[in-house]
Parts: structure tokens; sequence; C-alpha cells
């Protein structure tokens, strides 16, 4: 069966001047079906958000997705696609939510309008219908007084609100993916729990596919079925959340673990992971978390590729499995 | 003026008040926003006490205010016996020595224009410690306490990444010497590799120095890795504090018990029911009468009394909570 979804070696190149170029994505490749979570985790640089673009074309210039990429929507190639095919899948068959929902909301337009706006890029109806539509929107992302919500201005809502607000904008083509880029961040934890439980029950009802892209494990834990973890543009582990969880097997995850404090558990010193995330224009040509792996060894100069920890379950580590 | 016994807190903070008032463009006078409205708590010599909360609860307001970078509406601040907000010029910089804050921002917090080293030796100079030699060198003892080679005295804030500047920040804090550091989201803004790192020095800063720490965080998990005690803030006030794992192992107040609850758990053993409080908290300028956590309140009781009377903190099972039905576990 053809995934919703299909991406294989995603790269993306800036120039850096002097006729350099970097790859801050760099052969990035998953799969993402119908009714899942996927999500793609790692810390500021990793190449994450940049990804969740991609797939999009959002690329911001001079950057470009490389023409060797492979991005399949149902098994048609995304990377062919016009500039007005494109359109249609933008905000159509791919919503998209951001963390900062303050900015990606126009501060001058009721909210009515702008989520009208969203339902008529997509279908033909009136402006009262696409209001209406609004309307019923707004009370499936849980706004109470709806027909009062849609009058009002973005600097009216708090945090919480906002973010629902681009959850139904997002929802209002009826998309077949949602892709989640930190939903929750700049959200406290009791308006967090919230969002992530509408996202979850917006998965189920809809059957529709997220990416969830966030730095926190925490986030994961809850919602994900899969998960890639990324290390400087590329996925260092990919499995079900269920096993990274229970049996991390590239350094670099066990380390994010080690670096998380708990609430529940014995209260233990963190064994963080030496050293800070390189510039793109500072990866090594090997294995890139080698100069802050606590594991390496010669081998690591050379760059490994994803190695099969268990079935279903990669890392890209020397150390993984028992191939030579 | 006599010793400070072992008994006595460090810092004792009692009925502290700061609201602001804002006109509107006629002139009209706005409600005041209640930032801190009474919030009382101590803190012993080497203790961390975490202060924790969501946006808008106060938290921030509580440690700015103890510093003096903003002046109480009311109450006091007692460091050893001293009273912080009437000290006059001299005393207050002689109390600047003692007190010092870290803050979450290690990149509004330096000066662009200012190597490292002349930003870490400007508190020094300010209190005249040592000569010039001497302030320079105790610069590469600084950086190489705070994990940081010494040569980087004579480069620039942008030269650095987002944890070496909080390590930055942290040996600005140390070069004077101070007995308590007031950490406002120290690790908020890094990534979690790096938070780490920081968690661990702060914790070992400590140990070396016997210091003591008011650590403001929204973070739970973050607080619970250093602190001590903790004191749970909601629209201005303390809802619950004690010991750490009092509070987050069992938590009596319902606002305590939702907030833990809504912590993310890196960790897929699944956990007790999660509760999800509805709508967002209240505005501080309009904040509900008698208990103001009623409107989001999940508790079996809660009734009338929650919406008229305000509950005090009060002694509970070795903690203090401010709920009127906290002895039944929502």
């Amino acid at each position: 069966m053809t995934s919703l979804l299909e991406v294989r070696d995603l790269r993306v190149s800036f120039p850096v001047g002097g006729g350099r170029t970097i790859h801050p994505v760099d052969g990035v490749s998953f799969t993402l079906e119908r009714g899942r979570t996927l999500a793609l985790v790692g810390e500021s640089g990793c190449g994450k958000s940049l990804t969740g673009l991609a797939l999009l074309r959002l690329v911001p210039s001079p950057g470009r997705v490389e023409a060797s990429s492979v991005i399949r929507l149902d098994g048609k190639d995304l990377l062919s696609f016009n500039e007005e095919e494109m359109r249609e899948v933008r905000g159509g068959r791919i919503g998209m939510v951001f963390q900062d929902p303050m900015t990606s909301l126009n501060p001058v337009l009721a909210i009515g309008d702008q989520i009208g706006e969203a339902v008529r890029a997509h279908r033909k109806v009136s402006r009262g219908e696409a209001l209406s539509r609004a309307e019923s929107l707004l009370s499936e992302v849980g706004i109470a007084d709806p027909s009062r919500r849609l009058r009002e201005y973005p600097h009216q809502l708090s945090g919480g609100m906002r973010q629902r607000v681009m959850i139904a904008i997002a929802l209002a083509a009826e998309p077949e993916i949602l892709i989640a880029d930190e939903p929750t961040t700049a959200l406290d934890v009791t308006v967090q729990a919230q969002i992530l439980e509408l996202l979850d029950r917006l998965r189920s009802q809809h059957g529709m596919a997220v990416l969830l892209i966030t730095h926190d494990l925490g986030v994961v834990a809850g919602r994900a079925d899969d998960m890639c973890v990324m290390y400087a543009g590329q996925v260092v582990e990919h499995a079900s959340t269920r096993q990274v969880f229970e049996a991390p097997a590239h350094p670099y995850t066990r380390g994010l673990f080690g670096s998380v404090p708990t609430i529940t558990g014995p209260r233990e010193r963190l064994t963080p992971i030496a050293g800070s995330v390189p510039p793109p224009t500072a990866w090594p040509t090997g294995c890139r978390f080698a100069p802050r792996c606590p594991e390496r060894f010669d081998r690591c100069d050379t760059m490994p590729p994803l190695r099969r920890a268990a079935p279903g379950h990669e890392s890209r580590c020397w150390l993984t499995g028992d191939e030579p | 003026m006599t010793a400070p016994s072992s008994s006595t807190p460090q810092l004792e903070v009692r009925d502290l008040v700061k609201h602001y008032t804002a006109r509107s463009l006629l002139g009209r006078a706005a409600p005041p926003v209640r930032a801190v409205d009474g919030v009382s708590f101590t803190l012993g010599r080497g203790e961390t006490l975490g202060l924790v909360g969501e946006s808008g609860c106060g938290k921030t307001t509580v440690g700015r205010t103890i510093i003096r970078l903003q002046e109480p509406t009311s109450g006091r601040a007692l460091l050893d016996g001293t009273d912080i907000f009437t000290l006059g010029p001299d005393a207050l910089r002689a109390f600047r020595r003692r007190v010092q804050m870290i803050f979450q921002d290690p990149y509004g917090s330096l000066n662009p224009r200012m190597m490292v080293g002349d930003a870490i030796a400007e508190g020094m100079e300010i209190h005249r410690i040592g000569t010039r030699p001497q302030r320079r060198s105790r610069v590469a003892t600084l950086l190489e306490e705070v994990g940081l080679d010494a040569s980087y005295a004579t480069r620039y804030p942008h030269e650095f990444s987002g944890g070496q500047r909080q390590r930055i920040g942290i040996a600005r804090a140390l070069a004077v010497e101070p007995e308590l550091i007031i950490c406002d989201e120290p690790v908020s803004s890094l990534d979690v590799s790096v938070q780490a790192q920081v968690l661990n020095l702060l914790t070992d800063l400590q140990r070396a120095r016997r210091l003591s720490y008011l650590f403001i965080a929204h973070d739970l998990a973050v607080v619970r890795q250093v602190a001590d005690r903790i004191a749970v803030m909601y629209l201005g006030r303390i809802v619950e504090t004690g010991a750490a794992d009092k509070v987050l192992g069992a938590p009596r107040h319902p606002y305590t018990v939702a907030l833990r609850s809504a912590v993310p758990e890196a960790s897929i053993v699944p956990t007790a029911g999660r509760i999800v409080l509805g709508g967002d908290p209240p505005s501080p300028a309009a904040p509900p009468p008698g208990c103001a956590f009623h409107t989001r309140c999940f508790h079996p009781r809660r009734d009338e009394r929650c919406r008229t009377e305000r509950p005090e903190l009060r002694p509970l099972a070795g903690v203090q909570v401010a709920c009127h039905y906290a002895e039944t576990t929502p």
C-alpha cells in the first residue's frame, strides 16, 4: 500500500559564501501513515523545523531542496508540482501549526475573517457559509462562545486560545496531514496539556496524520506512535516511540534521556552530554555526534549508516546491531 | 547587630505585595494589577527554595522586588534580619554584593560591546574588590570554575552559544562572592543537553560555596532537580509550600495536583489519569473573589465557601496549603 507521505533522502542546501554549501537537512527519510503521529525530535539546529518547511516547499531563500530528494504525497511526487498545485497542498491537504501563534495571525483581522479566509481558499462557498463554518471549527477546537470570539482580534485572546485558532485555521480545509512545529512550546504547562489532548482527539476523529516536531521528549512520550531523533541534519534513531523509550540505541538519544529531569522516580544527578551542538559549518566528516560521544572509537571517523538495532528500530551508530 | 543564629532564616519575606497601577488614556485609574498579593516565605543558608508557577503568577516580580529592581507596594524582606526595602544607598550597595541575580536570557543580560572578562570584572570594580591584575586573575579562575576556558576573557558575547553565555552570567554573579543568588528561569532558554550541564554546575557551586538559591522557574521537573523546598504560586499568592519531595510527591492543593499532572514526563510508564484543567488563569487585574483558583478547580468538595472566603496558608501533613478542603485529596 502507498504511504500517505514518503520522504526519502531529503536534502536541503544553503550557500554560505566562498562557493561553499551547507546541508542543514542531510538525507532524511521517513514515512507517515494515516491516523498516525510521527515525532521529529531534536535540539535547536538539528534540522527538524526545516524538514517540516521542506515538505511544503517553503524553505527560505537562498536555501533549496536538492533535486535528488524524494517527497511523495499519496504516491505523487511533490517536488514536481507547480506553484498552483502546491497552493492546493499547503493549507489544503497539509495543514501547519507553528510555535508562535501571535506572529502567524494577522493582528488587524477578526478571528472569524481569518478562519473564513482559510475556508474559502480551498472551497467555493459564500462569505456567510464560510463564517458559519468558522464558528463550528472554533467550537470543535474547544473555544467557548464561538459566535462572540469570531468578532474578536488576536490580541484579545490568550496564548492557548490563539493556538486553538491556529489549529482551527489548519483544519479549515480538512487536511490529511497536520504538521505541528513546537505547537505548545510557548504555552503554560496546563494549557499545553489541553492543546496536546486536542491534537490527539482531532487525529483520531478525522483519521489525520500528524507530524509532531518538538524538542521535548515528554511531549513525544504520551502522543507519538513513532519517532525520529535528529542530530546535525540527520536522523540518528528511528523506531516506535515505545522501542526508543525502552531501549534507546544511539548514544545521543541516551544522552538526551540522561539530561531530562523527571518528576517521578529518585532524584539523581543528571548525566548531560558534553559540549554543545556544532554549527553546520563545523560538522565532522565522520559520525557527527562523535566529538561529544562518550563511546567514540576509531571507526567513528567514517560516517555510519542507519543500522538495525531490532526489527523496526534503526540507529546511526557503529555500535548498533551485530552487522560488520 | 547581633550575629544571626543558625535557626534564623537567611532571607525572610513577609506579606510582600506588588501592585501595578495604570491609567487609561482618559486619566481614569484602572484597577491595579495584583502581580504579588501577600507572599511570605523563608530561605535558609545553603538552601534552595523553588518558586514555581505559570506565566503571570508573580514569581518573577517576587525575585525582582527582593533584589530592589522594583519597589514593593508593601511588605518586608529581611536579609539576616535587616530590612532590604529600607536600605539607604550605601547599605544597598553592600547588599548587592551579598545578593546577586542570574537571568533567563543570557543574550539580553550581557552587553554585546563588552569583552566577557570586563563584564565579569564589572561587579568587582563597582565594589572596589582587588587591584586590576588581581581582578584579571580572578576572572580567569571564575571562567574555569564555570567550565569555560580562561582565554575566553578577551572575547565578546556573540562568539558564544546560549549555554556558554549562561555560564558567563553565572561567573559574573559569582565574581562578588554573593551569599544568595536569585535565579530567574536560568535554564529555560537552553537546549536540554545544555540545560542539564548548567543545572549540575549550579548544584556543584552551591555545595562548594554554601550558596543559597531562590530558584524561580515554571518547569516543575527542573525545580525538583535542584530545590530542597518548593513554593507554588497562583495569581500572586503561594497556594502550597513545603519540602520538595512532599509537595511533588503528594500534592495537596488542587492547583499543585493539576500542575504536577500536566508535566509531560519523558516516560512511557503509564501514569495515573491526567488532569487537564479547563480555561486559562484569570487576569491578575481582576482576580476571582474567594479562592483565586475556584474558577478552574475540580475538587469534589468545592462550594460556596470557595467563591467567597479566601483560604490562607495553613499547616497540613507537614506542608502549608491554602485550600479549604485540603484534607481530602482531589
